[in-house]
């Protein structure tokens, strides 16, 4: 079975925090649009509703928003020689399901990335050298300057609701902000959250030692709040269910918190869910798509859809898998360094420091997914890569943001994992330990990537795509000297013990324990086609309908969590469409 | 909780209630050990009333055995006996969770690919269980002369130990037992009691977890104990 629908103006791919933006975006100018979402239908009401999603065995263990492995997942494999397999239980990172994506499940920590993190090549050549990169490491600049995307962060912080405090307005320096981030045309529209006893422990050693603390930002609300499309937040209640769980109380932001209730207000929007996109159609020369072929799930039967505009929206790993079924962009080749589909995967290098304190009472229970006490001391600007020989770095936080016994109790170094003495730990220590957690950034290599695999196939008979991916040494060692940095801080604490977690050499990718969902990379963006995927407006350089939204889009990652950078590159191509595009459709570089 | 007596009034009446006091406490410790004279009920009794939906007898007793190695009654708050953590484990194993049903699960198989990859076997939880019980029983049996449930508690302590270094001859589309049962031992004590652990949320009284309570503004960087005692979904207190 089969049938072609009626042309659209736009198909979105999608329906998560890009394909809402876009869709609201474009919906101003008048035009049909349809977004397709594989998942289901989801609201606060009935889906993230008291006390029903307060359920840690449901939604933070057995990850019942996440994709499932059934329908879609990929295999993986660590180097050019090994034979990739499927990753066939989620653990490493958890792709979001359904309407909002991983915009409802995410804690809300919301970045810009560092000017320099833009154009990584050349601030590195400039400063260091070209020959501290290594032979093998491909970091590129992204082909966008942060001050030309200053005024999308803005707009995505406006709309998204974000609470803290700027560090740098045009250039003065704020009291009890970030001292080193890159300047920012106004404050944020709402307050930081207040401080918990372990922000409070973090701020007072890390003052006492001469850094520069100040509270992280977040898309938890800290006020009442109504956005430019008028939707409203409430302030957070501090359930400690925000990561893995969509809101109960208006407070995160999302799609559905941000957008979705204004944008389903539009007659010429509509949506369908459980309709998986299965490749972008091009046309005869390749040079334009005429609209997408999906699995409609209820009728069971494929639907062509043909639209003028086409906007991949999935999640990262997602796009760059229909790029490749499609045959949108040559695919990358590491023998060789040519091709640009699937190019410069990376993931996000984290370590941290657990203290323990037998005399405080953290109550991890009441916490903010976003709630947290960061320093960029050591971050990607304030670091010598010449001295310390790697390219690289990261922000350092403390901060709690849940108390979920399932998902783990910390115990004392040398704490057996069951048992009588396990026991007593879980008595003894839970709610007394706190972490100071280093987030930091992951360069490019010419062996990491994504293709398809020649073996696995989904339940539509698509090959899955291929993760090849590793640690390298100069990430390691930026983590490395990250827990040299962040030890001495614990220990000025006097915990009453405390234990670190590293990568050190000869770490391997383990796809078993979560780490973060920060996947970028594979649609690449610059301003060189023989580069990159995309052109800086995130769009295709081979087929100029179609925009490809997302982390996809960095060249390597940053040393932030990217939502920040996504939702502003999603206002930055939806300005360059209407602006620019739509009046005369064409490749705009 | 490093200190009882240091807990407002309002959390230790909630926990006594449960545990009958701590003069109980440790003499219900002494009741778990297998193979111990004991001179009050057995708190296993607790399980009687339960037929297990997808274990079978022998199944079951293994089940009921290793918990109570893995989290034992002894010392300060429930045992899984206690938590009725096996009924949780019977239940996860006949739904879902059991029958892989989010997992992708098509071949080719490669069960002794580097643990790194994860789960790679051809095989369900479900029947992880069954056929990863039956191959440790058989080790056991070889090794120590029967049967785990029949072991002493300190033979089943080094019998687990072995299990848990992949030391008791298990096959590689078996080797994820032991995380399993870890795992799910750890999920039926912790979980809320509508899955059938956690009895009377006792895991959530002990450590100091407010189950779905779910709002705490007004405990923003209170460096105090919280003063109350859990609710479930259900609504129930603890």
């Amino acid at each position: 079975m089969a049938r072609t629908d009626p042309k659209k103006d736009v198909v979105i791919v999608g329906l998560g925090w890009t394909g809402s933006i876009m869709g609201i975006e474009l919906a101003q100018e008048g035009l049909e649009i349809l977004a397709l979402e594989r998942g289901p239908d989801r609201a606060t009401v009935p889906d993230f509703q008291y006390p029903k999603v307060i359920d840690e065995l449901k939604y933070g263990i057995r990850y019942g928003f996440m994709q499932k492995p059934k329908n879609s997942t990929l295999t993986v494999r660590r180097t050019l020689e090994e034979t990739a397999l499927p990753m066939r239980k989620l653990g490493s990172f958890l792709p979001g399901d359904g309407v909002g994506g991983a915009g409802i499940h995410w804690n809300g920590q919301t970045w810009r990335p560092m000017a320099e993190e833009f154009r990584l090549r050349s601030y590195v050549e400039e400063n260091f050298g070209a020959d501290l990169i290594p032979e093998d490491m491909t970091i590129q600049d992204w082909g966008v300057s942060y001050e030309e995307l200053e005024p999308y962060f803005d707009r995505f912080e406006y709309m998204a609701g974000i609470a803290g405090q700027a560090g740098n307005i045009n250039g003065e320096i704020q009291p009890g902000g970030n001292p080193f981030e890159a300047p920012r045309s106004r404050g944020y529209p709402m307050p930081p959250m207040p401080e918990q006893t372990d922000m409070r422990l973090f701020r007072e050693a890390a003052t006492a030692m001469g850094y520069h603390p100040f509270p992280r930002p977040s898309a938890n609300a800290t006020q009442a709040y109504v956005n430019e499309y008028g939707m409203q937040l409430g302030p957070c209640n501090y359930c400690g269910f925000c990561e893995r769980y969509g809101c109960i109380n208006y407070s995160k932001s999302s799609p559905q918190t941000c957008v979705l209730d204004a944008l389903k207000r539009y007659d010429n929007f509509s949506y369908r869910v459980n309709s998986e996109v299965l490749r972008v159609d091009l046309a005869a020369d390749g040079q334009t798509a005429t609209g997408v072929t999906y699995w409609d799930d209820e009728a069971q039967e494929e639907v062509t859809q043909p639209a003028d505009l086409v906007i991949l929206a999935a999640y990262q790993l997602h796009n760059v898998h229909l790029m490749l079924l499609s045959g949108i962009g040559e695919p990358y080749n590491p023998q060789t360094g040519e091709g640009v589909t699937g190019k410069n995967y990376a993931y996000q290098m984290n370590g941290g420091t657990t203290l323990f304190f037998r005399d405080h009472h953290f109550n991890p229970f009441a916490a903010a997914g976003s709630s947290g006490t960061s320093m960029d001391d050591f971050a990607i600007n304030q670091i010598d890569f010449a001295a310390e020989g790697f390219i690289g770095g990261s922000y350092i936080t403390a901060g709690l943001s849940n108390g979920q016994p399932i998902r783990g109790i910390s115990l004392p170094e040398g704490t057996p994992g069951w048992g009588a003495e396990w026991k007593q730990g879980i008595g003894e220590w839970y709610g007394h330990s706190m972490s100071i957690g280093s987030h930091g950034s992951n360069m490019s290599y010419r062996d990491c990537y994504l293709d398809l695999d020649p073996t696995y196939t989904d339940r539509h008979g698509r090959p899955l795509m291929r993760m090849t991916f590793d640690w390298k040494r100069n990430d390691i060692r930026m983590t490395q000297f990250m827990k040299r940095q962040i030890e001495p801080i614990a220990q000025s604490m006097n915990p009453d013990s405390w234990r670190s977690s590293y990568k050190s050499g000869g770490a391997r990718y383990d796809i078993r324990p979560y780490q973060t969902t920060h996947n970028v990379g594979g649609a690449i963006m610059g301003t060189d086609p023989n580069s990159s995927a995309v052109n800086r407006y995130l769009q295709a350089w081979g087929q100029h309908n179609v925009f490809v939204l997302g982390a996809g889009a960095f060249p390597q990652n940053i040393q932030y969590n990217p939502t920040g950078a996504v939702g502003a590159l999603a206002y930055w191509a939806a300005d360059a469409i209407r602006r620019d595009y739509l009046p005369n459709p064409r490749p705009l570089m | 909780m490093t200190n009882p007596s240091s807990q407002p009034p309002a959390f230790r009446t909630s926990r006594r209630r449960f545990l009958g006091g701590t003069a109980s406490v440790a003499a219900l410790a002494g009741l778990a050990r297998p193979g111990e004279a004991q001179d009050q009920p057995d708190p296993r009794a607790a399980l009687d009333g339960y037929t297990p939906e997808f274990l079978s007898a022998a199944e079951w007793a293994f089940i009921v055995a290793a918990t109570a190695r893995i989290i034992p009654s002894e010392g300060d708050g429930p045992g899984a006996i206690e938590a009725q953590v096996p009924v949780f484990i019977d239940r996860q194993l006949a739904g879902e969770f059991g029958a892989a049903t989010d997992l992708y699960m098509e071949g080719p198989f490669v069960a002794d690919a580097d643990p790194n990859f994860g789960l790679q076997t051809p095989l369900t939880p479900a029947e992880i269980y069954r056929e990863g019980i039956a191959a440790f029983d058989q080790w056991c049996q070889q090794e120590q002369g029967s049967s785990f449930a029949d072991l002493d508690a300190s033979a089943q302590d080094a019998a687990l130990t072995a299990l848990s270094r992949g030391e008791a001859g298990l096959a590689p589309e078996v080797r994820d037992f032991w995380t399993h049962l870890l795992q799910n031992t750890r999920e039926g004590y912790f979980a809320d009691p509508m899955y059938g652990g956690n009895a009377g949320m006792q895991a959530w009284v002990y450590i100091g977890y407010p189950g779905a309570r779910a709002n705490f503004r007004e405990w923003v960087g209170r460096d105090e104990p919280y003063p109350m005692g859990p609710v479930n979904i259900a609504g129930e207190r603890a």
